[in-house]
């Protein structure tokens, strides 16, 4: 188990990069802590693959060191970096049995014979895969599978870090469910540091105990899940985290006071004057579905287009002066023919050319 | 209740199943025919019963054909597989070197068989081939037409040099289709050259390499042109196999009815071998959930 | 209807994020609308029963989703109604006239994979005419409709590269515009969305049916996702093991499944179930109660059942609704940032509450759950069917 600390990275694929646009991955600093569970989380292309595949040893960057606690790794291979990984599609020894599968990276690595039995059979019981240790591994399911290749890296005990490169792809969504429960409690388990790349949100904030954002090869926010939804500080955060993702309405703030889709609202902070584009930003799950008579003096009137039931919530949406807005009401509620969209002005954030800023209370 | 719902797909079958019928099973069936009657020309034909499959079978001018073939067979099997698989190793998998590499691999296939048999026996001579005349000016006593050992070693050159180029692209083609994370775990595993290999690439090429064996095994088999074109089955009888001492038999001895069972004999090996090949190969490393693995 | 014409994208390709809303033309004039019947359809390859025993009838300009785990038989299903494949037995039948073992090529289907399938070496101008070339239409008719269609789909910038150059939303696209523009009376989509990313599926799933919906023909989407069936609503097939197990309207499907099997196939997060015993109208087993069963019009005889409930009908602290307690142990649990998964084990079962904000619970510890007995739903132990459902307020605005 280590720390890993990426020193000034950036990669491109191309021989001589010459602008910004060329990386693949634009400059990261950042320190993965020992024993955390980390998620890089963004739209494919944006350089997670990249940057995963960098950390594994994979790729050498073009710029920049990695380094595991205080050693430079930077240009070790994957098996001098003690790593595990598990990609996208499972990959298993198809000609040998689950156990041997499991032995295999213990026995290359000169492990004495009743070591290898016993932290197999270990493993075996600790993946529910002890029925099936003299099967052969081709004949399994993908989730089975899936679980055969994490436990080649955890069989390995001392292992620096375990990667996922989207590893739920291929599985069904009941089994996900079961892999990604039993992922976490590993992860509790074993404190080793995980590492888990994904597009889907779900994953990323269930898994993670920090995110990190990418977009087109640059982390714009690494934070816990709550951060990501309370306060994104871009605003391809509030629209990539949370589904239906944030609302952005233009609109601008003087004071303690904002104004969107021709609404006032005054705030319990202030704000200092704002340079260039201002938008507001709004979660759907902060926006109140109301009649007229409770509205009160905080809703807007709101267009509806559409209300989709989708069994534990609903959502509508809708328009107000004629800027589109998502809003999550309950399961059971209902929207009324006169509706009003009331916002709860708490959870609304501010943003500057894209970026978020805070007021002060 | 399973009957089929569309009949007319027997129609376009149906001129497949007459070249068949035409082309094998028909000529087939005159053999076997044949193999079970003496004639004496005139077209009159005597009812001889199984009287010429136990001369051939007990015949040692059989047997000796016969084992000329196995030893043959093995031995490009055991060269032609390895080297192929070593080649196929060994080529590039992406990059300008590909289509250069694969042309150059699939040209000796271009070649006809017995332009194959005339280039090397001309090759081979002492007197005005290259590698011929080479061997004599360093020394080295080489004549095929003379030596046995030297009439085999120019054959199965021959056979090496025509065919592994086959084999090597069943096995690039099953080599370019491993996805690359499966390099990548095995690099993680700590997995040596030998056990990816041993690990992952064989298993993947387990089927094109079936095909591969089969392939050179039926064809190396039934061998004809090269032994014919070089030395016409000699020196002596040494590279005289089941292929040319039938032709000599049938059409030159016109023994009809021994040269019919001894074909019918030739084929049966054949379908056996590939048989056994083939469930060999298929069977290793098959899954069978019942049966557990120690 | 405005929402039905209009149109947003989000692209994400690979430096760029682009937002595109637009609204639609119309695309010539539709055909007829046509229906579909599937009579007692059976699939068999070799011993194994792929379909079994199936009939469907998707009704003219309908949306239909079949929802089913890996395996279930959907792609079978898809491809008999396709005409790709012909039924053991069993008829289709098209408008009342029967089409079994009718060719493909003969009928009006179109078909879109999850795999990205074009044709690689033609530019996507082409791919997308390729349809109208095969029917023989005008040139000028082809250039006209591939034009409005590559509009639609945000391709026109790319209508002269090859696929293979085009990111995967980009592909898919060109798949879909090729699909729309055949003006096809049948329109099957199996897991279109599944190779693509969250995000960019999130929005193509609400504006796909819309598109479709315009050109009047009978729409069936495959999917093994719960949550993808009930963004796009229509009516929902569930699929288990080659059979329907039900088919209704989606949220219908969802709120009162008629077997246990289909509840579970139609949960994500799992449905969370417990064996109990009914006794007098109330509810327990050896070691815990879950209250009164709530009154319906159907009485429920004492005995054997499973008690099932959703993830979201769970909460940590007592409310009216959420009156039945029950002790629990906490396995692990995840945050999303607006809401928690709780893993518990209960009596001997696992189950997932997802409870609304950050819940912060320690791994081990007990805590105390409380359910909504107004959510429960009851199924036969032996046999699986459903005793008693919830009854839901389904108004949509």
């Amino acid at each position: 188990m280590a720390q890993i600390t990426l020193d000034k990275l950036a990669h491109s694929y191309l021989p001589n990069p010459k602008s910004d646009a060329d990386f693949a991955l634009k400059q990261i600093d950042y320190v993965w802590e020992d024993g955390g569970a980390y998620a890089l989380l963004g739209p494919s292309g944006c350089g997670k693959t990249t940057l995963l595949n960098i950390i594994s040893g994979l790729l050498l960057p073009s710029k920049g060191n990695v380094l595991f606690d205080t050693a430079d790794v930077t240009h070790l291979s994957p098996e001098q970096r003690n790593i595990a990984q598990v990609f996208q599609f499972p990959v298993i020894y198809d000609t040998m049995t689950v156990e041997q599968n499991l032995a295999f990276p213990l026995i290359n690595r000169g492990v004495e014979k009743h070591e290898v039995k016993k932290r197999v059979s270990e493993m075996l019981e600790i993946l529910d895969l002890t029925d099936k240790a003299r099967r052969r591994a081709r004949g399994l399911s993908a989730d089975e599978k899936q679980k055969i290749s994490l436990g080649r890296g955890l069989v390995r005990y001392d292992v620096n870090a375990i990667l996922f490169d989207e590893p739920l792809t291929v599985i069904d969504p009941h089994m996900k469910w079961q892999l990604r429960t039993q992922l976490k409690e590993l992860h509790e388990q074993f404190n080793h540091t995980m590492i888990y790349v994904t597009h889907d949100q779900t994953e990323a904030l269930t898994f993670a105990d920090k995110v990190v954002v990418m977009y087109e090869g640059e982390v714009v926010q690494i934070g816990t899940p709550e951060q990501l939804f309370d306060e994104p500080e871009h605003t391809f955060v509030g629209y990539f985290i949370g589904s239906p993702g944030m609302n952005i309405l233009p609109g601008s703030v003087s004071g303690n006071t904002v104004n969107m889709a021709d609404h006032s609202f005054s705030l319990d902070r202030h704000y200092e004057p704002i340079s260039g584009t201002t938008e507001i930003g709004i979660r759907p799950e902060f926006i109140h579905v109301a009649d007229a008579a409770s509205a009160g003096a905080n809703g807007m009137p709101l267009h509806v287009k559409a209300v989709e039931n989708i069994g534990r919530h609903k959502i509508v949406r809708g328009s107000v002066n004629g800027h589109n807005v998502d809003a999550v009401i309950q399961e059971d509620a209902n929207v009324p023919a006169e509706a009003f969209a009331v916002i709860d002005t708490a959870r609304l954030n501010v943003y500057s050319n894209s970026h978020l800023v805070r007021g002060s209370r | 209740m399973d009957k089929p719902l569309n009949n007319k797909a027997w129609f376009f079958v149906l001129p497949v199943f007459f070249l068949v019928a035409i082309s094998a099973i028909i000529p087939l069936m005159t053999v076997v025919n044949y193999s079970f009657q003496d004639t004496f020309g005139n077209n009159q034909f005597f009812w001889v019963g199984t009287e010429w499959y136990t001369d051939v079978l007990s015949s040692s001018r059989f047997h000796d054909a016969l084992l000329r073939n196995l030893m043959f067979s093995g031995i490009i099997l055991a060269i032609e597989i390895p080297l192929g698989i070593a080649i196929a190793l060994s080529m590039p998998r992406k990059g300008i070197w590909v289509p250069v590499c694969l042309i150059l691999m699939a040209l000796p296939l271009l070649i006809p068989w017995n332009v194959v048999g005339t280039i090397w026996q001309v090759f081979g001579r002492a007197d005005i081939g290259l590698l011929g005349h080479t061997l004599a000016e360093l020394g080295v006593d080489y004549n095929y037409a003379t030596n046995a050992t030297d009439a085999w070693i120019t054959i199965v050159i021959m056979d090496v040099w025509h065919w592994t180029s086959l084999v090597v692209l069943l096995c690039y083609s099953g080599l370019v289709a491993i996805p690359e994370a499966y390099y990548q775990a095995a690099r993680i595993d700590g997995a040596s050259k030998w056990k990816v290999f041993r690990y992952i690439q064989l298993p993947k090429m387990q089927r094109v390499l079936l095909i591969a064996v089969l392939l050179r095994f039926m064809d190396s088999f039934m061998i004809y042109t090269e032994p014919f074109v070089l030395t016409g089955g000699g020196p002596g009888n040494s590279t005289t196999f089941l292929s040319i001492d039938l032709v000599k038999m049938a059409i030159g001895q016109f023994d009809l009815g021994p040269a019919a069972a001894m074909s019918i004999i030739y084929f049966l090996i054949i379908l056996l071998l590939c048989w056994v090949f083939y469930t060999l190969m298929t069977n290793f490393g098959v899954d069978a959930p019942e049966k557990e693995v120690d | 209807m405005t929402s039905a014409r209009e149109l947003i994208f989000f692209e994400v390709t690979q430096n760029r994020l682009i937002l595109h809303s637009i609204s639609l033309p119309n695309i010539g004039k539709f055909k007829q609308h046509t229906m579909l019947e599937l009579d007692s359809v059976s699939k068999k390859v070799g011993a194994s029963l792929h379909i079994n025993n199936i009939s469907l009838t998707l009704e003219k300009g309908s949306l239909n989703v079949l929802l089913g785990p890996t395996l279930s038989g959907k792609t079978s299903l898809m491809r008999l109604m396709a005409g790709l494949d012909a039924p053991t037995s069993g008829d289709i039948r098209v408008d009342g006239q029967r089409v079994t073992g009718k060719s493909v090529k003969q009928r009006n289907v179109a078909m879109v994979y999850q795999q990205f399938i074009n044709y690689p070496a033609m530019s996507v101008y082409e791919n997308i005419a390729s349809p109208l070339r095969l029917k023989g239409e005008s040139k000028s008719d082809i250039d006209k409709k591939v034009r409005e269609a590559a509009e639609l789909m945000k391709l026109t910038e790319f209508l002269d590269r090859t696929p293979l150059n085009l990111s995967g939303g980009q592909q898919q696209r060109t798949a879909l515009a090729r699909a729309l523009v055949k003006q096809a009376e049948l329109v099957l989509l199996d897991e279109p969305l599944a190779n693509l990313d969250y995000k960019l599926r999130e929005e193509l799933r609400v504006e796909l049916p819309r598109l479709f919906a315009e050109t009047g023909a009978v729409f069936v989407y495959a999917t093994t996702e719960p949550h993808e069936a009930l963004l796009l609503g229509g009516r929902t097939a569930t699929l288990y093991e080659g059979s329907i197990t039900q088919f209704d309207t989606t949220i219908d499907v969802y709120n009162s499944p008629v077997n246990l099997q289909t509840a579970q196939t139609f949960s994500d997060p799992p449905l969370n179930t417990i064996s109990v015993r009914l006794q007098a109208g109330a509810m327990r087993n050896d070691t815990a109660s879950f209250g009164a069963l709530i009154a319906s019009d159907k009485r429920v005889p004492d005995g054997q059942y499973t008690l099932a409930f959703r993830p979201h009908h769970v909460s940590l602290t007592q409310s009216p609704t959420h009156s039945v307690a029950v002790q629990a142990t906490v396995g692990t649990s995840e945050i999303t940032g607006s809401e928690t998964y709780i893993h518990v084990n209960c009596a001997g079962a696992h189950w997932v509450a997802l409870t609304h904000g950050v819940q912060r619970v320690n791994n081990g510890n007990d805590i105390t759950l409380y359910l909504n007995p107004a959510r429960f739903y009851l199924f036969n132990a032996s046999d699986g069917s459903l005793q008693h459902a919830p009854s839901f307020n389904t108004e949509v605005a």
